[in-house]
């Protein structure tokens, strides 16, 4: 092909995660002819057969490192990649995966497979950012898809995203939700979570549970104490704040400073 | 990959397949253009999920188990759900049976045109992707992309977003969409039947390899619609049991090869997903979709894999039909939940994903605590029926050349829409030749 060596290479990698992320970018059905014109999809195997070589001018990376390969592999792509994007919870918190950071994958790996030799797996589920540099990190469980295309545009222009990174409370303000907490009493991570879903579960009558991880200063302590004012058990926060961005710095620590089991406690 | 061994035999190996969801490879050997062994490899990393399961509260499992599989999420929510809610005790009503039933048409409409069109046809039609494709079949893959809208609008409309939907919980729905909000979407699930029909036309005029199969088929029956959500569990041997009897039936397998569980049915090999729903459940579709099965060459069973392709058209539109239904039957005003209150006890669910049956298993205590959690999804069940199809077509056309046989056995695997992140608790294609 002629034109192809003018547009910049996209490259999309997969570590441990669902597809979601990168399904988002085959939902763009409006824009995927545009984008199309616009990169060469060197390396997508979920869409192509066709592998373009290297080096890419940008990689996004979904998914979390779970295993000593693909420990390895990230840097070969590191390497390969002019700016490296991370998209989703799993490749900027370590995911649902995560949960096996508080426990024990020996145990867990038993509980699933019979023969637990067969696999090769790492003790944490850890963000691609603990493993390389990382130009940008796109949040969600999924990824937003309008957030995506900024910053697919963002790195081919060499600028940075326009990503707000307050808490999902502006997003709820702007859209004129009532406050399912101050209404109901429901408890919603809302206030100490990033904005980028639209305000989606309150609008459907139910708290927020924490897609997008960590707005950029949450008080995690003062959000407990209304949580426990709400009448929710520990146990409860500890769940709440343990799922898809588990491995998130504020949740973690907040899980872990409330956590009753003495397992965590010890870590 | 392939090359030539030392001995004179040859290897075919696919490190990475193209066009599935997950990572997964294949590797098949030949000796003296006799095939020998053929594997399936998926090294997707397992991620525990029935481990971690466990101490979660019963109210989770629907937004937790959707992030097992972003392209089937509604698979999970409603298999979840259904198990939940029989340890509980609790009936749902028909207003929740439709609202589940529309939001899972919505996920049919966007997995089958995804793969169909994205992944499927790009084999049919000699190209690498939908990309390439575009340049020739222009208007092919514009009306991909709005059948593919049409499904992921339908699941916003009900599920607030496309992938991992917010709306579902034990006992219903959060919020029911309004028939308004319904009505605004009306005309683009209209268009997209007739766009359903024009591709059980486009797919059936494809050729299609010779090879036929005579696998057990297993898919879930609904008294009163092909099912969907809910059923219960029927063969084509003639094995009939309610859902919760499922651990009773079918034993799962670990494999060196694979990190996810091979699955059998009383101890034999069998095939969920489009054909065997298709073969158990044909009487069910509407005179439209068979009138439409028969006019693209169809019997009312269909034993050739590669012509999957066309029974999912066919499941396409009837999703469409069955969306324009619940829609045009909508009445406002249904409470959006049942109250569900847990006890202890042992509960199952199935759905027909859109790649194949489903099953949850769940045990919970008093409190609702999980205490046991089993997932059996549709790939896992396939992988032995994948294997047997890579052997029948590696030795078929085993006079092909390296380049073309690989390619058709890459085919032979996407015939079955193989979703390798949900099967690992992946996919390596090889061929070695001698």
């Amino acid at each position: 092909m002629t034109e192809a060596p003018a547009l910049p290479k996209l490259a999309v990698w997969k570590f441990a995660s669902c597809d979601g992320c990168q399904l988002t970018l085959l939902n763009c059905e409006d824009e995927l002819l545009t984008i199309v014109g616009a990169v060469n999809i060197a390396y997508f195997p979920e869409a192509t057969r066709a592998v373009v070589a290297g080096p890419y001018d940008v990689s996004l990376v979904e998914g979390s490192i779970t295993t000593p390969e693909d420990a390895e592999r990230i840097h070969e792509i590191r390497s390969m990649s002019r700016s490296l994007v991370t998209i989703g919870a799993c490749a900027t918190a370590g995911g649902i995966q995560a949960l096996r950071n508080f426990g024990s994958v020996a145990e867990f790996r038993s509980i699933v497979y019979a023969h637990p030799e067969y696999l090769s797996t790492l003790d944490r589920s850890t963000p691609i950012s603990a493993h390389v540099n990382v130009d940008f990190e796109l949040r969600g469980c999924p990824v937003d898809k309008n957030q995506l295309l900024e910053v697919l545009a963002s790195a081919l222009q060499s600028r940075k995203p326009r990503i707000p990174t307050y808490s999902v409370c502006v997003e709820c303000k702007r859209r004129g939700n009532i406050c399912v907490t101050v209404a109901n009493g429901t408890p919603c991570l809302g206030p100490v979570t990033q904005a980028g879903c639209g305000a989606l579960c309150p609008s459907f009558a139910r708290g927020c549970y924490g897609c997008f991880g960590p707005q950029d200063s949450p008080n995690m302590a003062g959000f407990t104490e209304r949580l426990r004012g709400l009448g929710m058990s520990d146990e409860d926060a500890v769940r709440i704040y343990r799922t898809f961005n588990a491995g998130a710095e504020a949740f973690r620590a907040e899980s872990e400073r409330i956590s009753p089991s003495k397992e965590d406690a010890a870590r | 990959m392939t090359h030539k061994l030392s001995d004179g035999g040859q290897v075919l190996h696919v490190g990475m397949l193209a066009r599935v969801e997950g990572e997964g490879g294949m590797h098949i050997e030949i000796h003296n253009n006799v095939v020998q062994s053929v594997k399936l490899n998926i090294f997707e990393p397992p991620r525990f999920y029935e481990a971690f399961l466990r101490g979660r509260k019963y109210t989770e499992p629907p937004d937790i188990t959707a992030r097992i599989c972003g392209i089937c999420p509604v698979a999970y929510q409603t298999a979840s759900v259904e198990a939940i809610e029989q340890i509980c005790g609790a009936e749902t009503t028909p207003e929740i049976q439709a609202m589940r039933r529309l939001l899972y048409c919505g996920e049919w409409i966007e997995s089958h045109s995804l793969h169909i069109f994205m992944l499927h046809a790009p084999d049919f039609l000699g190209f690498d992707s939908v990309i390439e494709m575009a340049a020739d079949y222009g208007d092919v893959v514009e009306m991909a992309l709005r059948l593919k809208k049409a499904g992921n609008d339908l699941m916003t409309l009900v599920g607030g977003r496309a992938i991992h939907p917010v709306n579902v919980k034990v006992g219903g729905f959060y919020r029911m969409p309004t028939k308004l909000e319904m009505l605004a979407l009306r005309p683009a699930i209209a268009s997209g039947l007739e766009e359903a029909f024009a591709t059980i036309k486009l797919v059936s005029t494809f050729d299609f390899p010779e090879m036929e199969q005579a696998y057990e088929y297993v898919a879930l029956r609904h008294p009163d619609y092909y099912a969907i959500e809910r059923g219960t569990v029927v063969s084509t041997s003639g094995t009939a049991f309610p859902v919760r009897e499922f651990p009773d039936h079918v034993k799962e397998f670990h494999v060196a090869h694979s990190n996810a569980l091979h699955a059998q049915l009383d101890g034999a090999m069998y095939m969920v997903g489009p054909l065997a729903r298709y073969t158990l459940n044909f009487a069910q579709l509407s005179e439209r979709c068979k009138a439409a099965a028969k006019e693209a060459g169809l019997g009312e069973t269909c034993r050739n894999p590669f012509k999957s392709i066309i029974v999912r058209a066919v499941e396409l539109a009837y999703a469409f039909e069955e969306a324009l239904r619940i829609i045009d039957e909508w009445k406002d005003g249904a409470a959006p939940s049942v109250t569900v209150t847990p006890r202890a006890g042992e509960g199952c669910g199935a759905s027909e994903a859109p790649r194949g049956t489903i099953f949850h298993r769940y045990v919970l205590d008093a409190e609702g605590v999980i205490q046991d959690a089993q997932i059996v999804p549709p790939t896992s069940q396939n992988q032995p029926a994948i294997e047997a199809d890579l052997r029948e077509a590696a030795q078929s056309w085993v006079d092909m050349d390296d380049h073309d046989l690989t390619h058709r056995c890459e085919h032979a695997i996407r015939n079955y829409d193989p979703c390798i992140s949900c099967a690992t608790h992946f996919l390596d294609l090889r061929v070695d030749r001698s």
